[in-house]
């Protein structure tokens, strides 16, 4: 395997409600090579979404260390993570998290506006990301004029198209029928053979099994990490 | 991302939010609609008062000083005032001999007097009795004709000159020159007609007069009238020296003795206008300040308005978060939404403002709405905008991420 992509060291991750302390992650220590495809697996209430909010730097841990792709993250500040987001990190949510009034073309350009490319080379990477994931006759349509299965398109188009280092989808099929649902997963699989770092966040065990590597989290710890035997 | 090309981006994306929410953002607008309508109206309205001020205080003269009995806007006591004594022909004449300042000087007298021309009559008419050098001293243009010379003046020929009003009261229709004319009981020949000089604040005409030379009028109406001296400036930006000069050369032939209260007034335009201003400026400060208040009204509209847009799009800002947008990014494309509403909210308000004040101009009082109002309407625009728009916009940029994609 390739190097180290993701290094979590002993990361918690504490919320305070009132008196109470509530522990979403209780000491985690996670690696992750590039070029994987990792699922991270568990019940309602086990961390999953904290850990995949930490790893996608939309929130920082309340101790030990989190260092992706060489640079130590946990002390960032809103900006610099904003920028990791934009630059590190491809997300794919489950209710697709489209801008409705936006077509397909400028959705997809929206982190290339963001990173602070000029047009031209941003439609042009914008096109070649909506290519690529079959949708090159739908840029000019909006969400609410795309299936699910096509938004779900669009929105991987929107994560790839800056070359992230991780692609990170949560709960990717959650909202699509099995069949769509197997076309998004034969998708990521396509772009793992890439050579894209993919992490995955479900509880459901079909959906899993598409990874490489399934971590299973529990009450905040991780309760299994394993390898897919082939 | 440098800022320009995050504010130009932010740009099209406020434009698009605002395009999509046609009905908000027009009732968001409305606000600064009718305040900067009301604001430049304001404006305009105070514009044509002080030109209308202006025009009539220009027949006055900014370089003629008018050496009279009384002070205009005199503040002494009355006692002091009641025993003066009149200016007379003698002080005319003294102060044209001594002054080195003075480019020009004319007496003037004058009386009302009723006219006559054939059948026609004409009651009330103002009669001015000056020399030749009169015309020098004010801003009186020859329309018809010719001024009377200083050998007409000196030599108590019956001439005159009339005004445009008694010009249309008994010539409309003929040449007035060499008509002759009477003035109370004696004739006088027209020799001249002078321009159309308007009126003074509108409520007196300054064409109906008969101007005649001062020694006829001494003779047909006696000398027992103050007379008024009018001064020219030999430079204009000299004038407060040549009225320090007039004032010593008055001090001397009144015989006034050092320390003594001067008993003559030294009038000049600049004293009506310190009046005017000292009488209006609180009254205008009122209006644009009241008028500013419908602005405040429509700003606090405006940051209401951006609340409820921030709140409803609390999914969007996690989804632009979520793929790199940074504080900044979000503050700026809120603030330039809010500056766009407010800007366009301006130059609709301008748009209304603007025909209003043709309209004043033909119908109420001569006026136009001058650039700097316009610039300065839309400056306004565009610091309510931002002003309404701040708070708003900052909530939006320090939202979590997290929190703000689970919105539903």
């Amino acid at each position: 395997m390739g190097s180290k992509l993701i290094d979590i060291k002993n990361v918690t991750k504490i919320y305070e409600m009132g008196e109470e302390k509530l522990f979403a992650l209780n000491g985690v220590n996670l690696e992750i090579e590039k070029n994987d495809y990792v699922a991270i697996m568990g019940p309602s209430g086990s961390g999953k979404s904290t850990l995949m909010n930490i790893i996608g730097c939309l929130d920082t841990p309340s101790s030990g260390d989190y260092i992706l792709n060489g640079k130590d993250v946990h002390e960032m500040d809103d900006d610099e993570l904003a920028e990791i987001r934009n630059r590190e990190i491809g997300f794919v949510f489950q209710t697709f998290n489209l801008l409705p009034r936006s077509n397909a073309l400028h959705n997809v350009e929206l982190p290339l506006i963001y990173s602070g490319m000029t047009r031209h080379d941003r439609i042009q990477r914008a096109e070649e990301a909506l290519n690529n994931v079959g949708l090159g006759d739908r840029m000019m349509h909006k969400p609410n004029e795309l299936s699910g299965g096509q938004r779900q398109r669009v929105a991987v188009a929107r994560a790839l198209v800056n070359n992230p280092s991780i692609i990170l989808a949560d709960e990717p099929t959650g909202n699509l029928d099995t069949k769509t649902g197997v076309e998004i997963m034969a998708l990521f699989e396509e772009l793992n053979k890439n050579g894209n770092t993919i992490i995955l966040v479900t509880h459901e065990e079909d959906i899993a099994k598409n990874a490489h590597r399934i971590v299973k989290l529990r009450d905040g710890l991780i309760e299994a990490d394993y390898r897919k035997t082939e | 991302m440098n800022l320009f090309v995050e504010i130009k981006e932010s740009f099209l994306i406020s434009v698009k939010a605002i395009i999509s929410h046609k009905m908000r953002s027009v009732l968001a607008a409305l606000g600064i609609v009718i305040g900067i309508t009301a604001v430049t109206l304001m404006q305009t309205a105070i514009e044509g008062i002080n030109r209308a001020f202006e025009s009539s205080i220009s027949s006055v003269g900014a370089d003629i000083l008018y050496v009279q009995k009384f002070e205009w806007f005199g503040k002494e006591d009355f006692e002091f005032y009641r025993n003066r004594r009149d200016i007379t022909l003698q002080h005319y004449e003294y102060v044209k001999k001594f002054s080195q300042t003075a480019a020009s000087v004319a007496p003037s007298v004058g009386s009302s007097r009723p006219l006559q021309y054939g059948s026609l009559s004409m009651d009330n008419v103002f009669i001015i009795g000056t020399t030749d050098e009169y015309q020098k001293t004010t801003s009186l243009n020859v329309d018809e004709g010719r001024f009377f010379t200083s050998k007409e003046s000196e030599g108590s020929y019956p001439v005159c000159l009339i005004g445009m009003d008694v010009k249309n009261g008994f010539f409309s229709n003929i040449n007035p020159i060499g008509k002759i004319m009477k003035v109370g009981t004696h004739s006088f020949r027209v020799i001249g007609v002078i321009e159309k000089q308007g009126s003074m604040l509108g409520l007196f005409s300054l064409d109906n007069r008969v101007i005649i030379p001062i020694t006829v009028f001494y003779k047909l109406f006696g000398t027992r009238r103050s007379v008024t001296i009018n001064i020219k400036a030999a430079d204009m930006n000299n004038l407060d020296e040549t009225k320090e000069e007039i004032k010593s050369i008055m001090r001397k032939a009144r015989k006034i003795p050092i320390g003594g209260r001067d008993d003559f007034g030294i009038n000049e335009q600049a004293a009506f206008k310190d009046t005017y201003n000292q009488l209006t400026s609180l009254i205008k400060i009122i209006g644009i300040l009241i008028t500013s208040l419908s602005l405040v009204v429509g700003s606090v509209g405006i940051t209401n308005i951006m609340f409820v847009s921030v709140k409803e799009r609390t999914k969007e800002i996690g989804i632009r978060k979520a793929i790199g947008a940074r504080r900044r990014t979000i503050l700026i494309q809120f603030l330039i939404e809010s500056s766009l509403i407010c800007l366009s909210g301006g130059l609709i308000g301008l748009m209304i403002s603007f025909p209003i004040s043709l309209i004043i101009d033909a119908f109420v009082l001569p006026t136009a709405m001058p650039l700097w109002v316009v610039a300065l309407g839309l400056f306004i625009s565009l610091l309510f905008g931002v002003m309404s728009g701040f708070f708003p916009a900052y909530n939006a940029a320090k939202l979590d991420p997290v929190e703000s994609l689970r919105y539903e």
